[in-house]
């Protein structure tokens, strides 16, 4: 097995993730009272430094199969999109808006990029020299 | 058709009195599967009318129906299938793999999706979601569930089950990667279905009151 050493993409990845989902949990948590936004912008802000800083260390990475990461990372990403648009639709038809909508789709953008970099990550670390995907 | 080298196989399999000694024949199969991706699209269609029309019925629907594929998956997965997978020998597991996973990688993100859409569509129109209903702490408490589960499935789980795949359609599948992401998968599988057992807590709960 590549026992090569790697950053901490998975763990800072799901770091991200959590804050995201922290950052959804104190929003819907307050409806429909208002929410001050900053501890949300402040979850955001820290998720989205974590998803640069993971973007950073991945690409530092000595020989990384970046054909295998974005073979994989792009169909995901693509099914996330989808995903991550059904879940923004249903904040839209609730009539969600002003900073609140905003947070809420920049947390949806960091979700949609964050989990294919992860998922392109996790298959392309084993990548190694015995053979490519025959299909 | 692809052969990995397992060096500990238990003679006690078909597959391996047909493959020559020491390979395991993995069975030809889709990472994902295509003729399953328009039943993803209906589904997703009929999510977004069904949010869209905003009618009690249809929401409800989707939420109780996809919901409780939701949690009986994770339950029957985690707590009954896990289990029996990781006493499988390594040519039934791989075989057993190759039939499931793919299949996963479909039902599980629609399955989410349509529970949390509609769920939260749903708690909108019943005013369930406000802070002005009675049991709102139980309502916050399964988003607080439902996003340690979704944690550890987008971060964990579907990973591991995507890369499982992708190692298994190499010419040369490595042993080790595969059991050491079968294993990820299997223990991330238990854990959510543990936490399933939260979410029919919280939800009868609910329903109840």
């Amino acid at each position: 097995m590549n026992e090569r050493p790697l950053p901490p993409v998975t763990q800072l990845a799901m770091l991200s993730l959590s804050l995201i989902v922290i950052g959804g949990i104190y929003l819907s948590a307050h409806l429909p009272k208002h929410v001050p936004l900053g501890p949300a912008v402040a979850l955001l802000a820290a998720s989205a430094l974590l998803l640069v800083i993971n973007v950073i260390l991945l690409s530092r990475v000595p020989d990384f199969d970046w054909d295998r990461f974005f073979q994989v990372a792009r169909w995901s990403m693509l099914a996330y999109l989808v995903i991550a648009g059904v879940i923004l639709y249903a904040f839209l038809q609730d009539h969600v808006r002003g900073g609140t909508l905003v947070v809420l789709t920049l947390s949806i953008a960091v979700f949609a990029v964050h989990v294919p970099l992860l998922v392109g990550f996790t298959v392309a670390r084993y990548s190694g020299d015995e053979g490519r995907v025959a299909a | 058709m692809t052969d990995i080298a397992i060096p500990a196989a238990r003679p006690d399999t078909k597959h391996e009195t047909e493959a020559p000694p020491g390979a395991i024949e993995i069975p030809d199969f889709q990472i994902v599967p295509r003729r399953g991706l328009v039943l993803v699209a209906i589904v997703l269609v009929a999510l977004i009318v069904a949010i869209a029309v905003n009618k009690l019925w249809p929401l409800t629907f989707f939420h109780v129906a996809f919901g409780a594929a939701w949690t009986i998956i994770d339950l029957f997965l985690g707590l009954v299938l896990g289990p029996i997978m990781g006493k499988m020998s390594v040519p039934a597991r791989i075989e057993f793999t190759t039939r499931l996973m793919p299949k996963m990688l479909l039902i599980m993100p629609v399955v989410v999706t349509a529970t949390l859409a509609a769920g939260w569509q749903l708690g909108v129109h019943e005013g369930t979601v406000l802070t002005s209903y009675p049991q709102h702490a139980w309502v916050v408490a399964s988003f607080i569930v439902v996003g340690v589960m979704s944690v550890l499935a987008l971060g964990l789980l579907e990973p591991a089950n995507i890369a499982v795949l992708v190692e298994l359609k190499k010419p040369r599948p490595n042993p080790q990667v595969i059991e050491q992401l079968m294993k990820r998968f299997i223990y991330c599988a238990g854990i959510l279905g543990i936490m399933q057992v939260a979410t029919l807590v919280i939800m009868t709960k609910l329903a109840s009151s």
